[in-house]
């Protein structure tokens, strides 16, 4: 019988809500579902809130009674914040967020590399902003609660899947005991450590690496900026490295790593603890300040991606499909993308609107992003955590030289995290002018924002269907294309007509929308030239067509190739 | 163009050079020395192809 922590886990800055198990003798009736995510990390959470943007039901299973356990993912992007704002939460982590532009690499007390990242005039989020993962889960925990399309199961751990035709059969273990339950899709996000992985025997292809790192979160007062500060090869852990992040609640998180060899208990114990920060502390010259503990685990990097994320009618994401290295924040961030492109194609198989071949793209697009991913990450951890002699001798020598010869600066600027352009993707369309366009997001990449009034950015307006973005100053959206955008949504397939005129405050029949862009700065960040343009986003707002003339002949088969028979 | 290479009185004076600053900075510090050393004479050369070529052949009758 499955029994979880029920008690409120410790921590001096975060106050833990222990839920109610979810048990199957209080809720009588049937146990087939379209849909069961897996996890309510991050990742669970956001795939399900989109899968019910989407119009379409989910359950959610979740082992614990309560959030994650410490700080784990602090850093989100950009593009993060973005896919947070689609699904409600994005408001709540800027009201408690700490949000960042600038990145410090600091070798024998000298900064030797600046990663300047500023934030653009039409971008509603900053490049980075920091929060405890504790908090992000506890907003979306919320936003899932209040949604009546989601039913979250708390202390529902899963004990045995089994795939059998059609569907998956879950066997789920409760405080008073088994239950079992039948899914048309399931939806693994149950972290790095997956049990329905490692019970389905999938391997995964990448690197693991030697290097160990203790992450330590504790709370001090220091007078120091919200940037990220690196410190390679200081004296008191010679040849290792340092990371430092400011976290909102006076809390701090130290990271630093072992020394080869080094037994990862031994280094969690309270005097190794306090010895280390204590060093780290007195070195940036805050030796003293007082300081207490929090939380701190130890991770190793890797850089592993499942080879394909659709089993049967398994379905994986985030951690559970791919382990990353935490240097440049590719965990929860790339999760997020992976939970938007799933979210809206496994709503619409669901629904029937579309075919399940939707979902081979999903899988193809994801598992590229990571294999780009686990090549970059790999790039940083050999930088960070030399693998081998060679790599050590060439890290050290770019460090000596750091300090005089600027060219070798950007080796230190481990590539963060970034939305990846699915320019392959089969949703693309072939017969679309997308070569023809000299600026703006090309095929399979997602938006650009673009900042229209002081509170008003283009994608706070997109989302929860395709979105076709109509550049015209006429008074009308031509018939044919709103025949063709009415024969879709008769499918039960959403879409948003956005007109985009550079006249202010003009009607256009036929448009969802009119954005004024009178100061023309949607028309010249997406490279239009004339009226007629126009771009197609899927519900997960990447492109998959876009056009100098938009006909509806052009506009049917992008739709075509997006949702693929 | 003929690319540009040593002459013999050019290749004794890189010769002695970088024999002096070996001895100079030790045994613990040399393979630091020239890793930078190539380093820097990689950019300067400002083409990673040829660096490689230059790898290759140091690398033969070890």
């Amino acid at each position: 019988m499955h029994q979880p922590f029920a008690e409120p886990r410790r921590s001096i800055y975060y106050q833990y809500q222990v839920h109610q198990p979810w048990l199957a003798s209080r809720h009588p009736g049937g146990q087939n579902h379209p849909i069961v995510i897996v996890g309510t990390g991050p990742v669970g959470l956001t795939t399900a809130l989109e899968i019910a943007r989407h119009g379409q039901r989910c359950v959610v299973l979740e082992s614990e009674l309560q959030v994650s356990e410490g700080s784990r993912a602090i850093v989100f992007t950009r593009r993060s914040m973005e896919i947070l704002q689609q699904v409600g939460v994005a408001q709540r982590v800027t009201e408690t967020g700490l949000p960042w532009c600038y990145g410090n690499s600091i070798y024998r007390g000298q900064r030797v590399f600046r990663m300047e990242n500023a934030r653009a005039d039409d971008d509603r989020f900053f490049p980075m902003i920091n929060l405890q993962q504790q908090y992000l889960e506890e907003y979306l925990v919320d936003a899932a609660q209040a949604n009546p399309l989601i039913e979250l199961r708390w202390g529902n751990r899963v004990s045995k899947v089994e795939q059998k035709g059609e569907q998956a059969w879950v066997e789920v273990d409760t405080p008073e005991g088994s239950y079992e339950l039948r899914a048309d899709w399931l939806v693994a996000c149950d972290g790095a450590r997956s049990g329905i992985r490692t019970a389905m025997s999938l391997l995964m292809e990448g690197a693991s690496y030697e290097g160990r790192f203790v992450i330590a979160d504790i709370r001090i007062d220091l007078p120091l900026p919200t940037e990220r500060l690196a410190f390679f090869d200081p004296s008191w852990n010679p040849g290792n490295t340092i990371l430092m992040h400011r976290e909102p609640h006076g809390i701090w998180r130290v990271d630093y790593q072992l020394p080869a060899g080094e037994d990862p208990e031994d280094a969690l114990r309270p005097e190794s603890l306090k010895a280390r920060i204590d060093a780290q502390l007195e070195m940036i010259g805050f030796g003293g300040t007082p300081w207490e503990m929090d939380w701190s685990s130890v991770y190793s990097a890797r850089a592993l991606t499942l080879p394909d994320y659709v089993h049967g009618r398994v379905i994986f994401a985030g951690d559970a499909a791919h382990m990353l290295p935490i240097f440049g924040v590719r965990g929860a961030n790339t999760g997020f993308q992976d939970a938007q492109g799933l979210g809206w194609r496994l709503a619409l198989v669901a629904k029937g609107a579309a075919s399940a071949a939707l979902l081979q793209s999903y899988s193809s697009e994801r598992v590229g992003a990571a294999r780009e991913i686990v090549e970059e990450a790999g790039k940083s951890t050999r930088f960070m955590a030399p693998p081998s002699r060679g790599f050590r001798l060439l890290r050290d020598a770019v460090l000596s030289l750091s300090l005089s010869q600027p060219f070798v600066g950007p080796l230190y600027h481990w590539r963060t995290s970034r939305p990846h352009e699915y320019g392959g993707s089969p949703l693309n369309s072939m017969g679309d002018d997308n070569l023809l366009f000299k600026a703006g997001p090309a095929h399979g990449a997602p938006p650009l924002n673009v900042r229209f009034a002081p509170d008003s950015y283009l994608l706070d307006h997109l989302g929860g269907g395709f979105d076709l973005l109509y550049f015209t100053n006429g008074k009308a959206i031509p018939a044919e294309l709103q025949a063709v955008v009415a024969g879709i949504r008769a499918r039960g397939i959403g879409v948003r007509l956005i007109a985009v005129s550079s006249q202010v405050a003009s009607a256009i029949q036929g448009a969802d929308l009119v954005l004024d862009d009178s100061e023309g700065r949607c028309r010249a960040r997406y490279g239009v030239m004339a009226d007629g343009a126009a771009y197609l986003l899927r519900p997960d707002q990447h492109v998959c067509a876009r056009w100098m003339a938009l006909d509806a002949n052009r506009l049917q088969a992008a739709f075509k190739a997006a949702l693929p028979a | 163009m003929k690319p540009t290479t040593l002459d013999i009185a050019g290749l004794e004076t890189v010769y002695d050079q970088l024999a002096v600053a070996i001895d100079a900075v030790g045994a613990d510090k040399s393979e630091l020395l020239l890793v930078k050393l190539a380093l820097l004479a990689a950019n300067r050369l400002g083409d990673a192809s040829q660096f490689g070529e230059l790898i290759a052949a140091a690398q033969r009758d070890l």
